[in-house]
């Protein structure tokens, strides 16, 4: 196959060069045309020819071969200096193939894929009010294999105006000692939902303990190191996660000084109680510098943050009708102890959803919220009712019944609706 | 396998030839219970062989159970069926299995239908408008005991790769295997024989390869598209289509609902048949080799009971 890539390289450049040839000589731009569109003739015979010996049954080389020499005589004669520019200063003999490097590593390029995630409400919040219709995030996704040492992903996040990387990072899969290490930005592993992206949450929006002690949509997103490895041991998957960020994850966790750095610890346990149910467990711990000591830019607080974390989900999916059937009930509890110039704040918050297939196409799912703020002592509660339609694999449509009581005295009743739609190669998701 | 390796193999295992000749069984990860079966096969009492998927289970849509990072972990060897079949769920186990050895592209990954016959190639542009469509064409290629003869060999390759000692183990349980498969198939092609062009409807792409081997006509499906559920519409049609071509089996794999299957087969007087694409898709096929016997045998009782009007062009 590398023979076609050349000469598909061999025909790239010469048709690139020719018009720069020809104005070294009078310029005869019917003629130059008239070659060109020869070449491209020619192109397209090449790439038929591809085609063909790509989509025969590999089982047969004898028979590929003869194409494969028919093809590389085609391609010959257009590699070489074109009639009329040769010795006017021109190259002579053969052109050098600068395209072919190129035209075969675009097998290289990474998997890429876009997911749009258009989000509406509809009712009456005063506290929080979402807009009506909004394009809330288009995420773009690049992830290939760096080398046998390495992966990467990129996931870039742009809402309507601004763009951030939502993550990026190298992992490393097969260091000795059976460390998985990855290095960038990326969402911490804190408990379940703070991992996840949009578009493999449940729900419309993120629940109301996430908005309130864990940074909301974004969540615990930083650059740093994460270093995880399994703790073998004869009963269940037992895997230890540390993580080292820069200590900046919005109003959660704020780095004024280089030392400044956040910690997140998460330890996770998973069961297969038969081939169709299985529980997973996690505990997590996180530690960072807050911005409530913060003054005209010096921190003078130094106030921590401490973040506590537990996580369970009981997944059942019968496997032999693995694509009609599942349930997904999850919870997870938080707690948070900030400190602030008022003293210390300990607040707790957790949901506890259930997520039912009821066929090939559709979810239903519950979820019922209650949290305390972050830092004052006032408690919103919701509820929420979803239902989800998958039109294919790759789309989904969303309609979302919330209601939140916030502090106690606000209640907002809200509908939400969802478009996701994703085209590309989008990698799978771990579990 | 070039020379020049297998001389490097050759002479490391020379080097090391004491362990080598202590080491223990190869730990063989298979993605589906087809591979699994045929990696028995050639490697015989030299290997450990297990599966992740379950053969009733479909092969597009399997978990990423952790349980299964465990699997990949202690594994010598990942044998997987391609063609993107296990894309939606694979790449992450191998990712976070700590395994150099299986991952995509070491020694211990064998793409197992590099030299495989594939159907369903498409040509032209590929689009999602298609359904769930495979670029790389039609992944269900075991279902045809020639591929399953070369997927034999390359599985016997790659373990005299990675035991150099064992090499004439495997060639000779190869050899036996593909023996075997050639008597048999003799017993399978006159089984199917005076049926040869019968028209079938099969509910997914799962069996182009078996119906292009026993000479099966497949004229229709259930799922409108690939991947994507029956609909009125085209439950209509294809009830209209298979009246008017007198098509008289509809084959189900194990894994999809029988409600719209069963409703054609009501409106056609067709007969349903659960025919299982895989090992392990019923408790009957325990091996490749039942794999063929089951559902030959289960389409031939049919066909016959069908009449063999079905069996004209």
């Amino acid at each position: 196959m590398r023979s076609f890539a050349f000469a598909r390289g061999c025909l790239a450049v010469t048709i690139l060069a020719l018009p720069r040839l020809a104005s070294a000589q009078t310029p005869d731009l019917a003629a130059i045309q008239q070659q060109i569109d020869q070449l491209k003739q020619q192109l397209q015979a090449l790439q038929d020819q591809l085609s063909k010996v790509t989509s025969q049954p590999p089982a047969e080389p004898p028979a590929a071969a003869p194409p494969a020499q028919a093809a590389q005589a085609a391609a010959e004669p257009t590699a070489t200096v074109p009639p009329g520019a040769e010795g006017a200063g021109g190259p002579s003999g053969s052109l050098p193939v600068y395209g072919a490097g190129a035209a075969s590593s675009k097998v290289f390029n990474p998997d890429m894929a876009v997911i749009g995630d258009f989000l509406g409400a509809a009712g009456h919040n005063t506290v929080n009010p979402s807009p009506a219709m909004q394009m809330h995030e288009s995420e773009a996704s690049f992830q290939a294999v760096v080398d046998p040492y390495a992966r990467a992903d990129f996931f870039i996040s742009f809402g309507e105006e601004g763009v951030d990387l939502e993550e990026g990072f190298v992992t490393f899969p097969a260091l000795p000692g059976g460390l998985l290490v990855r290095a960038g930005k990326m969402r911490a592993a804190f408990g379940k939902v703070n991992t996840l992206h949009n578009h493999v949450i449940p729900w419309a929006d993120r629940p109301v303990v996430t908005a309130n002690l864990l940074n909301g949509e974004d969540g615990i997103d930083d650059a740093g190191f994460s270093v995880a490895r399994l703790i073998p041991n004869p009963w269940i998957f037992l895997e230890a996660t540390g993580q080292v960020f820069r200590g900046d994850s919005g109003e959660l966790f704020t780095s004024s000084k280089p030392g400044d750095l956040s910690y997140v610890g998460h330890l996770r346990g998973y069961h297969d109680i038969n081939e169709n149910t299985n529980i997973d467990l996690g505990a997590s711990y996180a530690r960072g510098h807050n911005a409530s000591g913060v003054v005209d830019g010096t921190d003078i607080g130094r106030f921590i943050t401490q973040l506590g974390g537990f996580d369970a989900t009981m997944r059942w999916r019968p496997l032999q009708r693995s694509i009609y059937h599942s349930f997904v009930g999850r919870s997870e509890v938080v707690w948070s102890r900030r400190q602030q110039p008022q003293g210390e704040q300990d607040s707790t918050g957790f949901y506890l959803s259930g997520d039912y297939q009821f066929a090939r196409r559709w979810f239903t799912g519950a979820r019922y919220d209650r949290s305390d703020r972050a830092d004052t002592s006032a408690l919103d509660s919701g509820q929420s009712l979803t239902l989800t339609y998958w039109p294919s694999e790759f789309s989904q449509i969303r309609g979302q019944y919330r209601r939140t009581r916030y502090a106690q005295t606000e209640t907002a009743n809200e509908f939400l609706f969802q478009f996701q739609f994703s085209i590309g190669a989008h990698g799978a998701h771990p579990f | 396998m070039s020379t020049v390796k297998w001389i490097t193999a050759l002479a490391l295992s020379l080097i090391a030839a004491a362990p080598a000749a202590a080491q223990g069984k190869l730990n063989v990860v298979t993605t589906t219970e087809d591979l699994a079966a045929i990696a028995r096969e050639i490697g015989g009492d030299r290997v450990t062989v297990e599966s992740i998927a379950r053969g009733y289970q479909d092969p597009h849509f399997v978990e990423a159970k952790p349980s299964f990072i465990l699997k990949l972990q202690k594994a010598d060897l990942l044998i997987v069926v391609g063609r993107e079949l296990e894309i939606g769920w694979l790449p992450p186990l191998i990712q976070q299995s700590r395994n150099a050895k299986v991952q995509v592209g070491a020694a211990g990954y064998l793409d197992a239908s590099q030299r495989a016959r594939i159907l369903d190639i498409p040509t032209g542009q590929v689009t999602r408008a298609e359904g769930d469509v495979h670029p790389q064409g039609n992944p269900h290629y075991w279902l045809d005991p020639e591929n399953g003869k070369i997927v034999a060999r390359e599985i016997a390759d790659k373990l005299s790769e990675l035991r150099p000692n064992d090499r004439s183990v495997f060639d000779q349980r190869q050899a036996a295997f593909a023996g075997r498969i050639d008597e048999a198939e003799k017993r399978w092609l006159a089984a199917m024989q005076p049926y040869k062009g019968v028209k079938v409807v099969t509910y997914h792409r799962s069996f182009p390869n078996f119906a292009e081997r026993f000479g099966l006509n497949v004229v229709g499906y259930v799922e409108p598209r690939p991947g994507i559920p029956p609909s009125p519409q085209h439950t209509l049609d294809l009830i209209n289509d298979m009246k008017r071509q007198m098509v008289k089996v509809v084959l189900v794999e194990p894994y999809f609902d029988l409600k719209t299957p069963n409703a054609i087969g009501r409106e056609t007087g067709a007969e349903v048949l659960v025919l299982p694409p895989s090992v392990g898709g019923t408790k009957e096929v325990t091996d490749y080799f039942t794999l063929f016997d089951y559902d030959i045998n289960l389409l031939v009782g049919a066909l016959k009971k069908v009449g063999t009007a079905a069996a004209t062009k």
